[in-house]
């Protein structure tokens, strides 16, 4: 055993492999972020497609969360491997493959996130805010969710720490995360047990503070 | 967009023989995946909630060490990292005997236990404390009292997130080839190599993951109905894919 293996390409693995800053495009962060975030928008209108009232609303968005939910994300990234440069008419980097996959696959969670969420807000509340004369819109912007996104948090951060883990797999199409630079610095130092074990601590060291994070926020929502 | 559909490339050649092998491994390593996952997560997930506090640190230490690392990086640890401090001997005669379906089957099983492990808590937690205080009034030690009366109860109350967990279980299995087990993505795979039919295949991938999700829920469902303890839990129904 001999850690030096891990000294001596620090730099390239937390830059270029989990910040993403470097000669590749490449990144866990870089990809983990915009991913929350835009699945995170997709996930809302998903969500709340699922709670409306009209069959031509309700019925794609159920059919489009048990689908993503009923597949492995391994499947999901191939998918979008060839169907983006087929649909598109020629390939595209990596980085936008895998954003969309992720995009795509996490908001089917997150409408779920979101749906609980919002079904979280006491049914009191719709009625005397729609009996204060509210419109639908604005019921829902001023009265319901506000509550439901205080809800959602500690879920949030739980499916981030979730999304952060997956995104190693963006690395079985070539996408240079963490995962693939400890693999790239191994085909050439040959120290798997040494890089393998280093990088598990750096996604530990962050999936186990957000997670301490969340049950934080959970305990002060229980307090509340 | 230019793609010519051709189906048959399912069911000429080796497509069928290949997926349906694909199928059978991600069914064996998913299966002794999760007897190992479900062990460990038993055990680990009681030990979380013993009046003893060293028990409790280690099974804590152990969920939470395993479950916020990224399987895949189990999978490379398991694979790579892990045989070549082993002696030559027990190397050799692991690579003689399919290494990479042993280390998938370890990685998953051990990496779900801590997940299984979190659900087994929940459902021991969520028992009255006067149930384990009315059980050992009886008589009882700990150990029986967790043997027939906590264990018992909570493993029926876990059904619906037990089965979430299996399916999550099956669908991680997926991650197995990327150390080269021929599980069904890899199969999918396979095809789209050697027929150069991209949709088609993993249509043929995505179907098969699908329905044996929907089955194992839909049974799942059933066996929940089947044995509950009338008046004691209610009848909710079990988490579909």
């Amino acid at each position: 055993m001999d850690f030096q293996v891990v000294v001596n390409n620090f730099v390239f693995l937390i830059a270029q492999g989990f910040l993403g800053i470097g000669g590749f495009t490449g990144g866990t962060l870089r990809l983990a972020i915009p991913a929350i975030v835009f699945g995170f928008i997709l996930g809302t209108l998903v969500g709340l497609a699922r709670l409306s009232p009209s069959r031509w609303l309700n019925w794609p968005a159920k059919i489009y969360v048990e689908f993503f939910r009923g597949v492995p994300l391994v499947m999901v990234i191939f998918w979008f491997w060839f169907m983006i440069p087929a649909l598109a008419g020629k390939s595209l980097p990596e980085y936008i493959v895998a954003l969309t996959a992720f995009v795509i696959f996490e908001a089917a969670y997150l409408a779920e996130i979101v749906r609980a969420g919002i079904q979280s807000v006491p049914r009191g509340q719709v009625e005397a805010a729609t009996a204060t004369g509210l419109s639908k819109s604005l019921l829902m912007r001023h009265v319901i969710l506000p509550q439901a996104l205080r809800n959602m948090i500690p879920a949030l951060v739980t499916q981030f720490i979730v999304l952060l883990k997956d995104t190693s797999l963006a690395s079985i199409i070539g996408y240079v995360d963490l995962t693939k630079a400890a693999q790239i610095v191994n085909n050439r130092e040959i120290r798997p047990f040494e890089l393998y074990l280093f990088i598990a601590l750096i996604y530990w060291l962050c999936s186990y503070a957000m997670s301490r994070y969340a049950r934080r926020l959970e305990n002060r929502l229980i307090a509340r | 967009m230019n793609y010519r559909f051709d189906w048959s490339v399912l069911w000429s050649g080796q497509s069928g023989g290949w997926l349906l092998q694909g199928l059978l491994t991600t069914l064996e390593i998913a299966a002794l995946g999760w007897l190992i996952a479900v062990a460990l997560g038993v055990l680990s997930g009681a030990l979380r909630t013993v009046p003893l506090a060293l028990l409790r640190w280690l099974a804590t230490g152990y969920v939470e060490f395993f479950r916020n690392v990224p399987l895949l990086v189990w999978m490379f640890f398991w694979y790579f990292g892990v045989p070549p401090l082993l002696p030559q001997a027990v190397r050799d005669w692991l690579f003689d005997h399919g290494a990479e379906f042993w280390a998938a089957v370890f990685a998953l099983g051990v990496y779900h236990g801590a997940r299984f492990s979190e659900v087994i808590r929940a459902g021991i937690q969520s028992i009255p404390k006067t149930q384990l205080e009315a059980a050992l009034s009886t008589g009882l030690t700990i150990a029986q009292a967790y043997r027939l009366i906590i264990l018992p109860i909570a493993l029926r109350l876990i059904i619906p997130p037990a089965t979430n967990e299996t399916l999550n279980l099956i669908k991680n299995s997926s991650v197995a080839l990327t150390i080269g087990v021929a599980e069904l993505t890899f199969q999918t795979r396979q095809i789209e190599t050697y027929t150069a039919k991209a949709f088609e295949a993993l249509a043929a991938g995505t179907v098969i993951y699908l329905m044996l999700c929907l089955t194992i829920a839909t049974l799942m469902a059933r066996i929940e109905r089947r044995v509950a303890i009338p008046g004691m839990i209610a009848q909710g129904q079990s988490g579909v894919a």
